[in-house]
């Protein structure tokens, strides 16, 4: 089977919903694991490789959650097609690096993805929207526990599964969510917030993961540490945490309206503007203005307008996916001319943000 | 001191998103305690399993192979000290490894033999053994419906 015909739609992709969607965009769990006797990924030379992957993914394959997956060698696919699965973040920008001897397997509903030598032999994460971290970990903890009755894992008693890296020893877990912190931004608090989420050992990150910029406000937080604490610490740690940023988030949008609402309108209104009217545009501004987008939205700017057509320009107007819908092939130029047309088309229904939000009964819907 | 003992991603991780968090400047301490440890012991400890070598591990900051952590892992102890919250795994066992090592024990045949012993010595009317086995008996049938009958 193609790529193509297995992913859902890229509209229907971004229009999952989960609670608290407004802030949190999706939930995370991976667990990486390798397997005993054969070097790391990274240190295994080409058959190690094939005889891992020929190991793990028959394995993951014969699990029941995993009945018509899509699996498949990452050399066997296209860049395109491994562009498309990093902007779906069913995949790593690495992984999409890998050719022979490296692959995946991607569940019916794309919820489940397994990365085979990625720097792990295994990384396998549950992917979920809006924030659902707790029924994620259940679900990969479920999926690695039947995997673990085909493959036997490389652990060690003191130290937990064993990483190629250090970093990820013990659980192997790492948990995180996509938070989209626009009010933290324009009202320039978000490095405070993230010095202190640092301080309490996690990390903040940009949109697809280490090193990488927070395009349209979007901060992925995950744990950083994997050993010494357990699972549903580690968990509920984090949950923690992002409880209290989602708090501040709304505390800053709150503050803004109140105090500089001119200034937010005026973002918005702008963001407005260059979407509905541009010719060309690059992804990035894209990203930075959706983000504004759907301030207006939450804020109640645009009345009648389905929020989910914002998180769907998202995603569609992203390289990978722009350029699958033209079949043709274009260049960075080409590509911000027809980005542009995709997004006048977007917007044409959508009336002009209205210049005064409504009536503070926010939040209800 | 050492520069990086890190693998590259995981070092621009820290460097670039966490500066003040990571204490990148107390790891690269541990590191090179560990490093003086490490040298001191032997000059090239070599992995049997992979031939991965100490030099390898400090250039890449990654193991070889699950083998590696016998070789390197004392060495690694202040390293993990600063990067995780402990340096022992306290989370998920696989399920082959959990519990003690011996095989599971039969409770019921072992229930039926107590109260064999505990007829016997009713019989005898050693009543302070009775009172023993009773007890042994009550504890046994305790932890069996404590836990959870196998799948
Ligand atoms: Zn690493
Ligand atoms: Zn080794």
């Amino acid at each position: 089977m193609k790529l193509q015909e297995f992913l859902s739609p890229a509209p229907e992709s971004a229009r999952r919903r989960g609670p608290q969607d407004r802030i949190v965009s999706s939930s995370r769990v991976r667990l990486a694991r390798n397997l005993q006797g054969i070097p790391f990924p990274h240190h295994a030379k080409k058959p190690d490789c094939i005889q891992a992957l020929e190991m793990i993914q028959p394995a993951v394959l014969s699990l029941p959650s995993m009945t018509g997956a899509f699996a498949e060698t990452m050399e066997e696919l296209t860049a395109l097609e491994k562009q498309i699965l990093v902007e779906r973040h069913l995949i790593s920008r690495e992984h999409a690096s890998k050719g022979a001897g490296s692959g995946l397997v991607l569940g019916r509903d794309e919820t489940i993805a397994v990365m085979i030598n990625e720097e792990d032999h295994l990384r396998m994460q549950a992917l979920l929207p809006g924030l659902q971290l707790q029924k994620a970990w259940e679900m990969i903890d479920h999926f690695d526990s039947a995997l673990e009755e085909h493959l036997d894992y490389a652990f060690d008693r003191k130290l937990g599964y064993l990483t190629a890296c250090p970093t990820n020893l013990g659980t192997g877990i790492r948990v995180s969510a996509m938070l989209h912190l626009p009010g933290l931004v324009l009202n320039e608090q978000i490095g405070q917030i993230i010095q202190s989420v640092n301080k309490l050992g996690l990390a903040v990150r940009g949109l697809y993961g280490e090193g990488t910029e927070a395009l349209g406000n979007v901060f992925q937080v995950s744990n950083q540490m994997t050993l010494g604490e357990d699972e549903p610490r580690i968990l509920a740690r984090l949950e923690k945490v992002i409880a209290q940023i989602i708090m501040h988030e709304e505390n800053a949008r709150a503050v803004l309206m109140e105090k500089k609402q001119k200034v937010v309108l005026n973002h918005i209104g702008r963001a407005y503007g260059i979407l509905a009217n541009a010719h060309s545009i690059s992804s990035k501004e894209t990203m930075n203005l959706l983000s504004l987008l759907k301030l207006g939205m939450d804020l109640g700017l645009f009345p009648g307008t389905d929020r989910a057509l914002v998180d769907e320009m998202f995603l569609v107007t992203q390289p990978g996916h722009l350029q699958q819908r033209h079949s043709e092939k274009l260049s960075a130029e080409e590509r911000d001319i027809v980005r542009a047309d995709m997004l006048r088309d977007s917007l044409a229904g959508v009336k002009r943000p209205l210049s005064k939000p409504p009536p503070p009964t926010t939040g209800a819907a | 001191m050492q520069k990086l003992d890190l693998c590259e991603d995981c070092a621009r991780e820290h460097k670039v998103d966490a500066p003040t968090n990571f204490k990148l400047a107390d790891m690269l301490l541990g590191l090179g305690a560990a490093d003086e440890v490490g040298e001191a012991a032997s000059t090239e400890l070599v992995c049997p399993q992979c031939g991965y070598t100490q030099a390898h591990f400090k250039k890449l900051g990654r193991m070889g192979c699950a083998a590696c952590y016998q070789v390197f892992g004392p060495a690694l102890e202040d390293m993990l000290r600063t990067m995780h919250r402990g340096v022992r795994h306290v989370g998920k066992v696989p399920r082959r490894l959990q519990g003690p090592a011996q095989p599971p024990v039969d409770v019921t045949e072992q229930i039926r033999q107590l109260n064999e012993r505990l007829e016997r010595a009713v019989a005898q009317e050693d009543y302070e053994l009775a009172a023993q086995l009773r007890d042994e008996i009550k504890s046994l049938k305790a932890k069996a419906g404590g836990r959870k009958v196998k799948e």
